[in-house]
């Protein structure tokens, strides 16, 4: 008999529908003003380059922006990272993966997973960037005191 | 929907197809059989040879054989004239701007222990054939050049690249992929000594092309099997195919001088209205350009969204060199040849122009464009 082919052997041919959605509606698109922490990562040489910045109140992500240069999976991403990070605890935001933002958009095409990389990555680098600061600013405080 | 890209796929035209598709249904024959419905199948494909011989003023219909695809022309091209001349020498030139099918085979000859040496271009795209003559040496062989390139739209001085080349005993192979149907070709007057054609890009079925091989020059097959195509190209003929390729042949040869000018009219139209945008600048040469061919970049942004954006919200199809649409995530290597940085090569979008295009989708491209340009640069950081 005919093995039927399976689903999930099938290539999947352009963007999810998710994908799509979120290259036409971006979510977060923007700079926020005295940002708490700012990631950047990639390279326009390289063809994306992601910007993440946060707001943080309490250890929470209360705003969150994002602005990309990139192609359409790359630009998706980012606002899906923005929207899963939006709320959440910087602990709990640390631990979104690229598998996570790729699952939350019902996939990507192979070759564009490392986009996936990047939004997760933008989004930690924003993180860090927001303990540094802190670090910095508890340092600042406790300098004249020495 | 205005299609504009008719650099990647021509729709067949009508004509073609009420004429060809006999060759599909009723007239179903081998050309290699011996009955009468063999015969006409044989007939079928010497009518089209005849055609494609005339568009491109070909000696005699017998230069012409038909292939399967561009790629494979440009592969008998290059493979085949380099390994039949090899006693007399292992030096290929390919200028840097060729399509994969011609860059391919050659660094796949120079593994074989072959010696491949690329020829530059300048920031228009137009081969530097000073470079050329410097280059040739005694064990050249083969040299290939695009007619014109079908990412910038450059037209290449062919005349002049096969006067140096024979001088020095090579022989000049011209893919002509892009520039066939749409400027005048004279493989004589030019002195091009192996031609590439694709059958599709003059308005016919995909599955077939043809290569011109001037009397004389001497090419091994690099398909063997039953010696179809005088024992260069084996393989049952695709009699639809390449019946339909005849007929794009003879009415691009009719037509071409009047579709050319009613293009060239609504491109030089869309180039203008598209460079009013800011920080856009055409790629390739502004004159030495086919007529049908519109080619650009935007900075700060990236082509496959420009694409993506300009199919989902106005339904207009373009191309683009970005890293983001290419299987290698390597941008374009004619843009990278011209000079373009890696950033500027992303933001690259090429519009090629059919018998679809009217001189009323200018103002849908024109505000189509300008509308992504500002939607995408408002979420670029850059």
């Amino acid at each position: 008999m005919m093995e039927v082919w399976d689903m999930e052997d099938r290539p999947q041919i352009g963007y999810s529908k998710k994908v799509m959605d979120h290259f036409m509606n971006p979510r977060n698109v923007g700079d926020i003003e005295n940002a708490d922490g700012i990631g950047t990562v990639g390279n326009p040489v390289c063809g994306d380059l992601m910007q993440v910045s946060i707001r943080v109140e309490n250890d929470i992500i209360t705003d969150i922006k994002f602005k990309t240069f990139g192609c359409g999976s790359a630009i998706a991403t980012a606002s899906m990272v923005t929207e899963m990070a939006k709320g959440k605890n910087i602990e709990e935001a640390l631990k979104i993966t690229r598998q996570d933002v790729a699952d939350e958009l019902e996939g990507l095409p192979p070759v564009k997973m490392h986009c996936s990389n990047l939004a997760a990555d933008a989004l930690h680098e924003a993180i860090k960037d927001y303990r540094a600061k802190k670090e910095g600013r508890k340092e600042a405080i406790e300098e004249p005191a020495r | 929907m205005v299609y504009l890209d008719h650099a990647s796929s021509v729709p067949v035209d009508p004509r073609v197809l009420a004429f060809a598709g006999r060759y599909l249904k009723e007239e179903y024959g081998n050309p290699s059989s011996l009955y009468a419905l063999g015969l006409s199948a044989k007939q079928a494909v010497e009518e089209a040879r005849v055609g494609v011989a005339a568009l491109v003023h070909a000696e005699t219909p017998s230069t012409i054989v038909f292939t399967g695809s561009a790629t494979e022309s440009n592969n008998l091209a290059i493979r085949g004239t380099a390994l039949r001349n090899r006693k007399k020498g292992k030096g290929i030139l390919v200028s840097v701007i060729e399509h994969v099918s011609v860059l391919n085979p050659a660094k796949d000859l120079q593994k074989q222990g072959f010696d491949l040496g690329f020829v530059p271009v300048d920031h228009y795209g137009v081969v530097d054939l000073g470079f050329l003559e410097e280059h040739l040496t005694p064990g050249t062989t083969i040299v290939s050049v695009n007619y014109a390139n079908d990412e910038i739209g450059t037209v290449e001085p062919v005349r002049e690249a096969a006067a140096i080349v024979h001088e020095k005993g090579a022989f000049l192979h011209v893919n002509a992929t892009a520039a066939g149907g749409r400027i005048p070709i004279d493989v004589q007057k030019d002195g091009i000594d192996l031609l590439t054609l694709s059958g599709n890009d003059l308005g016919g079925p995909r599955g077939a092309a043809a290569l011109y091989i001037r009397p004389g020059v001497k090419v091994q097959t690099v398909i063997p099997g039953g010696g179809q195509e005088k024992g260069l190209r084996s393989g049952t003929e695709n009699v639809f195919a390449v019946a339909g390729m005849g007929e794009a042949a003879r009415i691009a040869a009719l037509e071409m001088e009047g579709e050319m000018a009613r293009e060239k009219a609504i491109r030089d139209s869309l180039i203008e209205e598209v460079l009013t945008i800011e920080d856009s600048y055409l790629t390739g040469h502004p004159d030495f350009r086919l007529p049908n061919h519109a080619s650009f970049r935007f900075s700060r942004i990236e082509g496959e969204s420009i694409l993506l954006n300009l199919d989902t919200f106005f339904g207009i199809q373009v191309a683009t060199g970005s890293a983001c649409t290419s299987r290698t995530l390597e941008p374009s290597h004619v843009l990278l040849a011209i000079g373009l940085a890696h950033e500027e090569a992303h933001g690259s979008v090429v519009m090629s122009l059919g018998r679809s295009n009217a001189m009323d989708d200018v103002p849908l491209v024109r505000r189509a464009m300008k509308e992504t340009v500002t939607r995408l640069r408002s979420i670029s950081p850059l």
